[in-house]
């Protein structure tokens, strides 16, 4: 019966048949962001890339599917679903020389778990005309009530706002931290919306002064004819640069336990690591690459060098539900 | 236990998997992530989510009864060509006409922005206009897309009462206006309020439009300890709690068609129209149908087409024909398959003879409100576990199955299925009840089984309700985004998930033209719907 | 042998009796009505013999196959059952033809033009046979269904009030017709009907059905002479009942003298009640009279007296040429007749 059923299926069910090398990815980002570095990947190596884009589930999809699950890698825009991943036990570490010699310690997973692969920086925007370049803007500064009705940003929930947020707490504790938000909440020009992108625009129009924003959106407004006058309003500012430094959020990958095609996927980490896709990340997508060493984008360049939050990104991690909790408690987007 | 009965309670059962697996899940313990919600935002979100239903109940009204009465009574200029016209906004997603209207209408928009060269006006603070972006917008944008649902239900049960009603009441002094309001509404309430339970389930799920708008509902607290709480679980919780407004629109249109099983005795075939408008009322007729018309559809269908033709060249891509294929195939499938299983349903509703006969149909459209990643995630549940069980199964066979089916499109038909069966099952049911019981036994009487009876008398009078489900099935599954986006197989792109690519990027223009596609589609089901009804009148 | 027979044939529907120990039989070629007011049990009877419901307790054959008993039950398609119903019950998609072809699909495609054609001829459709139903009148429509009904020679033809959405002008004269198509078809139908005129016009026997039971089945002549209860009596025609003690088998003595009877009266009882119908009613003046006339109406042929006698109302008739007073007191005289004699 079995064997019947068996042959039946094998025969019947056409499972699509993929090529013999291949590399099986879901990505929370956004395809047309990540397809010129896996085009280049396929044209040097050979091996076919398949990918599954959604903002919202994947990683219950790979928990779901368990040892059947045909992803080999998940690409993350944020550290807080690297960890995660790693949390619920559905990766392996990434052995690889290259790897470890390309990637600084901070910005690996002990383990080896996972690894980040861009960064981007949690700035600060101010309208030009309004308010200027401000040098010594702090992230605990946006609390001051000099700032009333001047903020925007997106929701609070938000992983790269969760990220600061979380970071808030690991450096001041919770009660500060709650303190601080509801101080920002009051702040703000418009309830939370948007994307940031948009909080940047709404500067221009005149809505607000400061906007949260992380970095590479600024370049990517910049190279974009009809948002260059966005992104011309505003001013870049590295917030904390006399203190601690800006707070950092990664994107990153990680293998998953089960991964079907494991050296293939060991080949598009190492590839995503190395000079040539790092610089791709750098020049196209307008983000820090990982990597020392690695030629940024002159634009990005333009902004001048800034000094980062030490802090490691899984410390920061442990308070991202503390968090969450906080942002609930203040309503802050309602 | 019939052969029917069998049937009809597997694809209950089966259809209504997801959501047991979802409320097992919620009781697995772990209340401290929802009685912090409890403590905090959860009631903002139930207040936001039940203004929101009842804002877009209430305003679908508005619109679509005036419509649905000028349509089924009226004679005006361009009557013809604006009942089925008033249909359109249907094809249309709702997060597309969200992100256009923002667009057009938001500080930066080229309403404001001629408003203030006008006036003269420097900032913000110069003046007041509405933000879009609001609980009030999303009610707007949601019923100028959901109201078509009331329109057309509204419209035929019209259409089947008999003008001597009306003509009845107006010879006892009532003017056209009070008929209306004492004689067409209160006879055609059962057909509202059952339109109207189905957009406060269609309004229930959406994600997309409210999360835009930055109005946090129910459906924003779902995903947020989902993905925010790391908590299936609360989430599933929560679910639960969306689950009891379904069951009460549930009840309340079961309520209201309780005492409304009126059989077509003899199909009345009315006069022309009842009343034939002229001079001011005729333009005025007119110029409401052209309004919303332009509003709903015209307005955010040129805007893309405007996208489309700037950005062409980024937009293009010769994989669309790809994409509007998937798409195709999959609302197809869905469509053809949700009808056939709510046929089968109902009939052992119509043929069953104990009290329970109506409980499958029920278990069956509980998917209908579920957002569609919960949705996605509660069918991830049964079929993965099923693939375990399957691969476990064969484990000493050389086939290894894999992920046979949540890894493969069965995932995203048998998810949209449960979703959009609800639909099909209410468009065939109540083209059912409309059937005489005596043509059953008349058909029995003459030696025909039931299987028979089902096809040679009730298929050929249910022909226009089973294709109107259908069709309202698929323009559905056109729309559908977020079954979608997760439950993919690898490099399976439809027109809305490329849609959504850039829509989330917050770049409509790059997708303008999957987006048309979409709306294109749409329009060809809604010209048959209207054929085959024009063809039954005459 | 009988066509149908019903033994002891019970039905309840949500625990409430809506037919009780029911017994019938029908001989073959007969027409029998089931008459009686509404929610006495005659259509739920109908249904049970079509096999359209499965009655709990009780037996049903027809021409001597058992259909229903205990855990045997045939179901409708195979009872070879023709019926027609009070709405007709025509299919809207099916022309004329096809809807009378519905029930032949055994027969071939010749035989079964013939057979249409020679129903269409029967009920006297020809020409139409093309026409929908919404496209017919009530009478014709009718006569569709009744063709129909009996297209695939059923061994019983099954009526639930076929008259009742027809004209009355045009009534009698339909009842002839579907009398004699049935008649010349040589099937036993039963036939369901709250309006004995229809009853005594359509068919040879009729029973009458009270509480879920049959009270009596027999001629329509029978039941007027020999009611067997009161309830049959008084559901054949209004009527008062009067003390009466028999006097001996051809008369009975009330207070308004003797009354003889034309058929011989039951010996069992002494004392008990007569029940008068209007026509055996005279009116006479008599002053001292217990008779109070309430109301007179002419219409056209005969006066009409709304008269009032130990506390019950009916409506009499007398002809016009004797004229009485509404405020003098009358007398009754009660003709001779099969007098009715309840103990």
């Amino acid at each position: 019966m079995k064997r019947l059923l068996a042959v039946l299926f094998t025969t019947l069910v056409c499972t699509p048949v993929m090529a013999d090398e291949e590399v099986n990815i879901y990505s929370f980002r956004q395809p047309f962001l990540i397809q010129p570095i896996l085009d280049k990947f396929t044209a040097q190596t050979g091996i076919k890339t398949n990918v599954v884009f959604a903002k919202k589930g994947l990683i219950e999809r790979v928990k779901r599917e368990g040892k059947h699950s045909r992803a080999d890698l998940v690409l993350t825009s944020n550290f807080s679903a690297l960890i995660q991943l790693e949390e619920l036990e559905l990766t392996q570490p990434i052995k690889s020389e290259q790897v470890a010699q390309s990637i600084p310690a901070a910005f690996r997973d002990p383990q080896g778990d996972w690894v980040a692969l861009t960064k981007r920086v949690r700035n600060v925007y101010s309208s030009k005309e309004r308010l200027g370049e401000l040098k010594s803007l702090t992230y605990e500064s946006l609390a001051e009530p000099k700032y009333r009705g001047k903020i925007c940003t997106r929701s609070g929930k938000h992983p790269y706002n969760l990220g600061l947020v979380a970071s808030m707490v690991a450096h001041h504790g919770e009660a500060y931290t709650k303190q601080w938000l509801l101080d920002v909440k009051a702040n703000l020009a418009r309830k939370p919306q948007g994307n940031d992108r948009a909080q940047v625009k709404a500067v221009k129009e005149g809505l607000c002064d400061l906007a949260l924003g992380n970095s590479y959106y600024f370049g990517k407004m910049l190279t974009d004819e009809k948002q260059k006058a966005w992104a011309d309003s505003v001013f870049i500012n590295f917030p904390n640069q006399e203190n601690r430094g800006s707070h950092l959020n990664v994107s990153g990958v990680v293998m998953t336990k089960y991964a079907k095609n494991p050296a293939n996927a060991l080949k598009l980490i190492e590839f995503m690591t190395s000079d040539e896709a790092q610089n791709m990340y750098a020049s196209v997508n307008m983000e820090y690459p990982v990597k020392p060493g690695v030629k940024l984008s002159p634009l990005v360049e333009s902004w001048g060098t800034f000094k980062e939050d030490a802090l490691a990104l899984s410390e920061i991690a442990k308070y991202r539900p503390v968090a969450l909790r906080l942002i609930d408690e203040v309503k802050f987007d309602l | 236990m019939s052969r029917w009965q069998v049937i009809a309670w597997s694809i209950g059962v089966c259809l209504s998997t997801p959501l047991a697996f979802l409320i097992f899940e919620s009781l697995q313990g772990d209340s401290e992530v929802f009685s912090h919600l409890w403590d905090t935002v959860l009631w903002d979100y139930i207040s936001n989510t039940v203004l929101l239903i009842l804002g877009v109940i209430a305003l679908s009204c508005i619109i679509a009864l005036p419509l649905g009465w000028l349509a089924a009574y009226c004679q005006f200029p361009g009557q013809r060509f604006f009942e089925w016209a008033m249909m359109l906004p249907l094809a249309m997603p709702t997060y597309i006409i969200a992100y256009i209207y923002t667009d057009l209408l938001d500080y930066a928009g080229p309403v404001q922005v001629a408003l203030r060269s006008w006036f003269g006006w420097q900032s913000p603070a110069d003046y007041w206009f509405f933000d879009i972006r609001t609980l009030p917008g999303a009610i707007v944008m949601i019923a100028l897309v959901l109201y078509p649902y009331l329109y057309l239900i509204f419209k035929t049960a019209l259409r089947e009462q008999s003008f001597k009603l009306v003509q009845a009441s107006q010879l006892m002094g009532l003017n056209p206006i009070q008929s209306f309001f004492k004689v067409s509404l209160p006879l055609a309430r059962g057909a509202v309020v059952a339109a109207l339970a189905l957009i406060s389930m269609e309004t229930m799920a959406d994600f997309a439009t409210v999360h835009y708008f930055a109005v946090s509902t129910l459906t924003t607290a779902v995903y947020d300890t989902w993905l925010g709480y790391y908590s299936l679980t609360a989430a599933a919780k929560i679910s639960g709690i969306m689950l009891l407004f379904l069951f009460v629109s549930l009840l309340l249109e079961r309520f209201s068609r309780k005492n409304n099983t009126i059989h077509e005795r003899q199909v009345s075939i009315n006069e022309e129209a009842l009343y034939c408008l002229t001079g001011k009322r005729a333009w005025l007729a007119t110029a409401y149908c052209a309004l919303i018309l332009l509003i709903a559809f015209v307005l955010p269908v040129t805007i893309l087409l405007g996208y489309a033709i700037d950005y062409f060249d980024q937009a293009w891509s010769n994989e669309f024909f790809v994409y509007a294929w998937q798409s195709l195939k999959i609302a197809i499938w869905v469509s053809v398959v949700a009808v056939l299983l709510s046929l089968l349903v109902v009939f052992y509703q119509r043929i069953g003879a104990n009290a329970s006969k109506n409980v499958p149909g029920r278990f069956a459209s509980t998917g209908y409100a579920l957002p569609g990643t919960v949705l996605a995630i509660a069918v991830l549940l049964p079929l993965t576990l099923l693939d375990n069980k399957l691969n476990q199964w064969f484990a000493n066979t050389n086939f290894e199955p894999g992920l046979l089916l949540s890894g493969s499109i069965f995932a995203m038909i048998f998810a949209y299925i449960v979703r959009f069966y609800a639909i099909a099952h209410g468009a065939v049911e109540s083209s059912y009840v409309r059937i005489s019981p005596s043509l059953d036994m008349a058909s029995q009487s003459m030696g025909k089984n039931l299987l028979q009876t089902l096809s040679l008398v009730h298929l050929p009078l249910l022909r226009r309700g089973i294709l109107t489900a259908a069709l309202l099935v698929f323009i559905e599954c056109m729309k559908e985004l977020p079954a979608a986006l997760l439950l993919r197989p690898f490099n399976y792109e439809t027109l809305a998930t490329h849609v959504f690519q850039y829509v989330s990027d917050e770049q409509l223009e790059l997708a303008s033209i999957s987006a048309l596609f979409i709306v294109l589609v749409g329009l060809i089901p809604l010209y048959i719907v209207n054929r085959s009804m024009e063809q039954h009148r005459s | 042998m009988s066509s149908l027979v019903l033994e002891k044939v019970s039905y309840q529907y949500q625990q409430q009796a809506v037919i009780s120990q029911l017994d019938l039989s029908v001989e073959h070629n007969e027409i029998v009505c089931l008459l009686g007011a509404s929610g006495c049990g005659k259509t739920t009877t109908l249904k049970a013999i079509a096999g359209l419901i499965k009655p709990q307790q009780g037996r049903i054959s027809i021409h001597g196959q058992c259909m229903s008993h205990k855990q045997l039950f045939v179901s409708p398609q195979h009872r070879n059952i023709g019926m027609m119903f009070q709405d007709y019950a025509l299919f809207p998609h099916l022309n004329v033809a096809q809807n009378i072809a519905f029930g032949l699909s055994k027969l071939n495609k010749s035989e079964r033009n013939r057979r249409v054609a020679q129903m269409m001829e029967l009920v006297r459709l020809e020409g139409l046979e093309k026409r929908y139903p919404h496209e017919l009148s009530g009478g014709q429509q009718q006569r569709v269904a009744i063709a129909r009904a009996l297209a695939y020679r059923p061994n019983l033809l099954l009526l639930d009030e076929p008259f009742s959405n027809i004209d009355t002008q045009v009534r009698f004269q339909l009842i002839n017709d579907i009398r004699s198509i049935i008649k010349d078809q040589k099937v036993s139908a039963i036939f369901v009907s709250h309006s004995k005129d229809e009853a005594f016009a359509f068919a040879d026997k009729l029973a009458i059905m009270h509480e879920g039971r049959i009270a009596q089945l027999d001629s329509a002549k029978n039941l007027f002479q020999k009611p067997k209860t009161k309830a049959v009596a008084e559901f054949l025609g209004r009527g008062i009942y009067l003390d009466a003690t028999r006097y001996n088998g051809q008369s009975v003595t009330t207070k308004f003298g003797e009354v003889s009877s034309s058929i011989s009266l039951p010996e069992s009882e002494q004392h008990g009640q007569i029940y008068v119908r209007p026509q055996h009613i005279e009116l006479v003046n008599a002053p001292q009279g217990q008779v109070e006339i309430l109301q007179q109406r002419f219409i056209g042929t005969e006066y009409v007296y709304h008269i009032k006698v130990a506390d019950q109302q009916l409506e009499v008739p007398a002809p016009a040429e004797q004229l009485l007073d509404t405020n003098q007191p009358v007398s009754l005289k009660i003709k001779a007749h099969a007098v009715n004699f309840f103990s």
